[in-house]
């Protein structure tokens, strides 16, 4: 549909586009994004011949539009801009009708464009057709570029920054409006934004653009998994998934200060610990503080009477984990043992904390909701 | 004193006749250049001071000169005040077409407009306001510099003016004068009425309507 091929434009010595590369394909809606002056709106306006590369090609169904006359080429290519430009001078119906009056469609028929334009925005005819620009709201403005766009039915749309200048209640009608539009009439759309929300809402393929040259182009789905550098990255910034899970260890979310024992204590200690916090389990530990094991309450009660330290109640059943283990791998182990806990470690078997169901799900919940 | 009506309403005529002569092809000539010096942004740099220095030469002067080389006729005056009558509309219309903002001519360029059609069909209708408002200055300018044309002795109201100051006769001064000065606000009133309808709804405010 359109293939860009080593397209390079240069201002004096500053070099806008470098040796541009890309193909889109017909019926996909493109978005061009990056930061101010990366080249993307420069792209779009080589589109329409609006702005000459200097040296490359630019195909349109397989045709060099440099070797098409340019009017033609802009009246068979829809073109909305930020600043909307309805002519003021003009109707809505009349601005409609501006591209197939170039292209001298019988006068007949424009009635009727401008009918079947104004229903799929939505708008009554008898309401807006014989009002001025000047009449009609920023958002209704837009819709009537939108649609003057349309009117000649290009196979392909150019949209610079369409909704950024529009109030965010608005913005967000008319890209479901754009996306609807797009799908029900199979457009092509080459759309420019500095929005990645936008981007990502609406985009068959994002193409990121700095400094004049494509660093990724890809569907939404596979920016938001992989994007490719770090610059892409904060551009996405609070729309990746939950920073990767990978990146997360069991230090990051245990609980810490748990209350230990010694494994020499006397029986009635422990037990006062326990009542004194109010739990039923305690984490025993020799005299260099590392970890021994878990003891009971309930082992306590059975055989308690038989023993004078807690050093026989020991059990070693409870599972480890090291603090530095994947977050991952630990909820895992956590779900699949069976346990109410486990045990965190630290490299020289101290112990470094617990890791709950509880504490599991506020981490999760952190990193979903922030 | 004796006022003899068909003396006024005779010179009335011929004053008329000069305006609306030397302000149509003012008109023209103005509109024509405006629009070329602003396809040419490079020479009307250079152009434009000089034509403003030349605006400021006294219409009398200018007459003068004229009338040195093309004699004593109404060729002299029409010249003269269609010279005068172009400057206000040039400079406006210069103005009003760089004016006109970006956006519509990016839209105009965007829809598939060559360069003549996005003269007629956006530029020329935007800066109509600022245009007519050129006019308007020229005719009402030129009602009052037709007065040189006396002279030279080619009539015009400015007849009974000139012989007034020279014969100290004031009655005669106001004969000159008082048609002259209904004449530019009548004039006037007309070219507001033509701005009513030439610029689109669209533009006008909001208490312009209805």
């Amino acid at each position: 549909m359109l293939r860009f091929e080593h397209v390079s434009m240069s201002y004096g010595s500053q070099t806008i586009l470098h040796d541009l590369n890309f193909e889109i394909d017909e019926g996909q809606f493109a978005v061009f994004i990056g930061p101010s002056g990366c080249g993307k709106t420069t792209t779009l306006k080589m589109i329409n011949r609006l702005i000459q590369p200097d040296s490359g090609h630019i195909y349109l169904n397989g045709q060099d539009i440099a070797a098409t006359d340019r009017y033609e080429l802009r009246r068979h290519i829809g073109y909305v801009i930020q600043q909307i430009g309805l002519f003021p001078n003009m109707t809505v119906a009349q601005n409609i009708c501006v591209v197939p009056k170039l292209l001298k469609y019988p006068k007949e028929k424009n009635e009727q464009l401008v009918r079947d334009m104004l229903a799929m925005v939505d708008m009554p005819y008898e309401k807006y057709a014989h009002k001025y620009p000047s009449e009609l709201s920023g958002g209704q403005q837009q819709r009537i570029g939108i649609l003057r766009a349309l009117a000649a039915s290009p196979p392909i749309v150019l949209m610079d920054e369409p909704f950024s200048a529009l109030d965010p209640m608005t913005r967000r009608s008319l890209q479901l409006e754009v996306k609807n539009l797009q799908q029900r009439l199979n457009k092509t759309i080459i759309f420019v934004t500095h929005d990645m929300e936008e981007a990502l809402d609406l985009a068959d393929v994002i193409v990121f653009m700095d400094k004049g040259r494509i660093v990724q182009m890809a569907p939404p789905e596979e920016m938001l998994e992989h994007p490719a550098t770090e610059q892409v990255r904060e551009f996405l910034g609070k729309h990746l998934p939950a920073s990767a899970p990978a990146d997360m260890t069991a230090a990051d979310f245990m609980r810490t200060g748990i209350i230990t024992v010694g494994q020499d204590r006397g029986i009635h200690e422990c037990v006062s610990r326990m009542q004194h916090h109010n739990v039923d389990t305690l984490l025993v530990v020799d005299d260099q503080k590392r970890y021994q094991g878990t003891v009971s309450i309930a082992d306590i009660r059975l055989t308690g009477h038989v023993v004078k330290t807690i050093g026989p109640l020991v059990r070693c059943t409870t599972p480890t984990v090291m603090a530095s283990d994947n977050a991952k791998d630990c909820f895992d182990q956590l779900v699949s043992s069976g346990f109410p806990y486990l045990v965190v470690l630290n490299e020289d078997q101290t112990v470094a904390g617990i890791i709950t169901k509880t504490s599991m799900a506020s981490a999760m919940a952190e990193h979903l909701w922030g | 004193m004796k006022i003899d009506l068909s003396a006024i309403l005779h010179a009335v005529l011929i004053h008329l006749g000069y305006t609306l002569f030397s302000v149509s092809i003012g008109f023209v000539l103005g509109v024509a250049l405006g629009i070329l010096f602003t396809r040419t942004p490079k020479l009307s740099k250079y152009i434009l001071p000089v034509l403003s220095v030349l605006n400021t030469i006294p219409g009398i002067v200018f007459i003068g000169v004229l009338f040195l080389y093309l004699g004593r006729q109404p060729a002299t005056v029409l010249t003269a005040l269609s010279v005068y009558a172009m400057f206000p509309v040039l400079k406006n219309t210069f103005t009003g077409l760089n004016e006109v903002d970006d956006q519509y001519k990016e839209a105009a360029r965007g829809c598939g407009m060559n360069h003549f059609q996005r003269l007629m069909l956006v530029e020329l209708p935007l800066a109509m306001p600022t245009i007519i408002g050129g006019l308007r200055i020229a005719t009402v300018y030129t009602v009052s510099w037709a007065v040189v044309a006396a002279m030279i002795g080619l009539g015009g109201l400015g007849d009974f003016i000139y012989k007034g100051v020279s014969s100290n006769n004031n009655a005669l001064i106001l004969q000159g004068a008082i048609p002259a000065a209904l004449l530019a606000f009548i004039l006037g009133t007309l070219v507001d009425i033509l701005q009513r309808h030439v610029v689109p709804r669209g533009l006008r405010k909001r208490g312009d309507e209805g």
